[in-house]
């Protein structure tokens, strides 16, 4: 178990050097250059001091080649915790993500419990119950979930939100608590906020979550283990419980892994559409003004958080199945 | 040659699987080609038959856009800003009593002082006569047929008829939605067909060979499917000049697209020629002194073609969402390019969604046609087993 998981460590490593680089390496796609950007903000009338520009180039290797840049940068962060220096805001990257980072932590994370809770009772429930009533509902709104792209649900809630209930849904806080101090009442009115995103952005993992739980659930159930649970006597609840339902979880947590990269997309347009105060909408920000840094440091830690999501997942998976260790 | 036709060699087929085709495929069961017996099983579930009916539909409109759409996409009226949908009227009381005849009932504006905004209620007065093959604006259909008929249109050009009602500009949503189409759906296409050439030959290169490459390959994908797909198509969409024309825009974005787009594939290839690598008969055509190419093109191929054709209709899908959430964004496409992403762009302030509630339906034609493919890619996926 140890050396699996040193293993599979290991590899995460390179991937996570690759994945700063491809960030970094998008963000110097959009032609015209730091000097020019500033130009740009120049003649939208912001103070813009020379010499600052001449020390920013000087700090972050502007004028050099691109794998010399790309050292400056990695190796700020890696050393110093420096992600560079955001040129819209005028401030450090450092100072303007770990608050964002945290709170699409909170929407992905929550997302993902939902996902979890959800779909595990109702995939058993339409497995065990196949045709039934119940049954039919689960596929069908598995299908809408399918295809309602999250973005449009969250609109058409906002609409729904506006129109019939005179409030706009949006945003994670009632606009007496944004800027007041963290207590508890604040903590409620996030909670009650979170709750409509939290179920736009897990809709569509819980639903394909469902039908894979409920197409290997029905797989095993068929066997002819669980006739013979069933002829000793074992009730039906139990039996469901600790053999069936075990086996039909290991694909299920096999998946867990790839649905962290759907949950983070799904999670950063959403915030666009709801204006929430996460890594989303201004990463979008940085990209259309590009602004360099801000963008690359967003990237760069929405990929490395997936890849350490994955890599739990991994672990997860083989304490699930001794046969993913020992392969 | 005989394996060509008939794909490679299946196990005995069993007796239940006969009690679910029909009666008279009993004795041509032994004999049906492989596409015959998909056709068979396909043909029993329904959702699909019919999603698929819906999805030739869907791309006979991409097809015909220049005709069915009453007006061109960038006919404005802005005195109409954000009228409502029209009623199109089949039924005409005239003296002799009901007479068919197709018209729609014009507009009544007024503008609220405080507000400035302006409201709309039907005008009963003024009857805006509507009728099959109308003269409207003159087109090429794809850049040869000319003609200035549409489908329907009111009989005076000039006339509003707004079926789905107009955008902010006065725009009619219906023609521009017909317009879209034929954006959003061939994206999917030129997107999937460009997944399945990188799918196809790196995926081959890593099943067929191993080792090494396949390593190579294999960690290459895993770092794409890592990396959150919005964000990363963000970045590479922010990346195009703004002063590129749409059509490199759009050529583009499909490639943007495929960058993740063909890992799905390359992984669904890569597992056939794993699995399929060791089978007899690839081995017997190997012995039999078949060169390379063609054991993969006419012994290997053949026999997965059939999962990679629901792998791409599943594909597709994926696609047109992805295209519609980033023009949605403003990063995709951009106007004057009409697609329902860019429509549903102006569906993005709630406030005016309140009181034009029409500018959700682009969005309902992203769900239909997400929907049928849906269907349809699940349909031919459980087709394309039809031994099982």
């Amino acid at each position: 178990m140890g050396g699996y998981f040193i293993r599979r460590t290991l590899y995460a490593i390179p991937a996570m050097l690759v994945i700063s680089f491809v960030s970094f390496l998008l963000i110097q796609l959009p032609p015209g250059t730091f000097a020019d950007t500033v130009a740009a903000e120049m003649m939208e009338g912001a103070s813009v001091n020379e010499d600052a520009i001449r020390a920013i180039e000087e700090r972050y290797g502007l004028n050099q080649p691109l794998l010399v840049q790309y050292w400056k940068w990695i190796s700020g962060i890696i050393l110093r915790g420096d992600f560079g220096q955001s040129f819209i805001w005028n401030r450090p990257v450092a100072s303007l993500i770990w608050e964002r980072l945290g709170y699409t932590l909170i929407l992905t994370g929550s997302a993902f419990f939902f996902v979890i809770l959800v779909s595990v009772p109702i995939g058993i429930y339409s497995a065990v119950r196949q045709h039934s009533v119940g049954d039919y509902v689960a596929t069908c709104v598995g299908f809408l979930g399918l295809a309602v792209p999250s973005f449009l649900l969250a609109l058409i809630l906002m609409y729904i939100g506006f129109r019939y209930f005179g409030q706009s849904i949006g945003g994670f806080f009632s606009p007496e608590y944004t800027r007041a101090p963290w207590d508890w009442a604040k903590y409620r009115d996030l909670l009650s906020h979170l709750w409509i995103p939290m179920i736009v952005v897990g809709l569509g993992g819980t639903t394909s979550l469902i039908r894979i739980i409920r197409a290997n659930l029905l797989d095993e159930l068929l066997k002819p283990y669980v006739v013979t649970a069933r002829a000793k006597g074992l009730s039906e609840l139990g039996l469901l419980l600790k053999y069936p339902v075990r086996l039909s979880l290991i694909p299920f947590v096999a998946t867990l892994g790839w649905m962290l990269p759907d949950l983070v997309s799904g999670a950063t347009i959403v915030s666009v559409v709801m204006s929430l105060p996460t890594t989303g909408p201004l990463l979008l920000r940085a990209l259309m003004g590009q602004d360099m840094y801000l963008a690359a440091s967003f990237i760069m830690l929405l990929s490395v958080l997936t890849v350490i999501g994955t890599l739990i997942s991994d672990v997860l998976l083989a304490i699930v199945d001794p046969r993913i260790r020992f392969h | 040659m005989e394996t060509k036709k008939t794909g490679p060699p299946q196990p005995n087929i069993p007796d239940a699987t006969a009690n679910e085709l029909p009666p008279e495929a009993d004795i041509s069961l032994q004999l049906a080609s492989q596409w015959q017996l998909m056709w068979w099983r396909f043909r029993k579930h329904k959702l699909a038959l019919v999603s698929s009916i819906v999805i030739i539909l869907v791309y006979l409109v991409a097809a015909f856009v220049e005709f069915l759409a009453p007006f061109p996409p960038d006919r404005m009226i802005s005195q109409l800003a954000y009228a409502p949908p029209q009623r199109l009227r089949l039924w005409e009381k005239t003296d002799e009593g009901l007479k068919f005849g197709m018209y729609v009932y014009g507009y009544a504006s007024k503008i609220d002082v405080l507000s400035l905004q302006r409201t709309f209620t039907v005008d009963k007065e003024q009857k805006i006569a509507v009728r099959f093959f109308a003269k409207g604006a003159p087109y090429r259909l794809w850049g040869l047929i000319a003609s200035d008929r549409h489908l329907i249109g009111p009989v005076d050009p000039q006339a509003p008829m707004y079926l789905l009602g107009a955008d902010r500009l006065g725009r009619d949503l219906f023609s521009r939605m017909i317009y879209g189409t034929r954006v959003s759906m061939t994206i999917g296409l030129v997107g999937v067909t460009l997944s399945l050439v990188l799918g196809v030959v790196l995926g081959g290169v890593s099943g067929y060979y191993g080792g090494l490459v396949d390593l190579l390959i294999q960690r290459v994908m895993e770092i794409l499917r890592s990396m959150p797909t919005i964000p990363l198509w963000m970045g590479l969409a922010a990346a195009i000049p703004a002063y590129w024309s749409p059509l490199l825009v759009y050529f583009m974005i499909t490639i943007i697209l495929s960058v993740i787009g063909w890992t799905w594939l390359a992984q669904a290839v890569r597992g056939k020629f794993y699995s399929l690598k060791t089978e007899d008969f690839v081995i017997a055509a190997k012995l039999d002194g078949c060169s390379e190419l063609q054991v993969i093109l006419s012994h290997m191929v053949p026999s997965f073609t059939s999962h990679i054709i629901a792998t791409l209709t599943l594909a597709i899908p994926q696609m047109i969402i992805a295209e519609t959430a980033l023009s949605f964004l403003g990063i995709g496409l951009r106007p004057p390019v009409v697609s329902w992403g860019v429509l549903l762009r102006e569906a993005q302030n709630v406030r005016v969604l309140a009181t034009s509630p029409w500018l959700f339906l682009p969005g309902a034609a992203v769900i239909v046609a997400v929907l049928a493919l849906n269907f349809l890619g699940d349909g031919i996926r459980d087709a394309a087993d039809p031994y099982k």
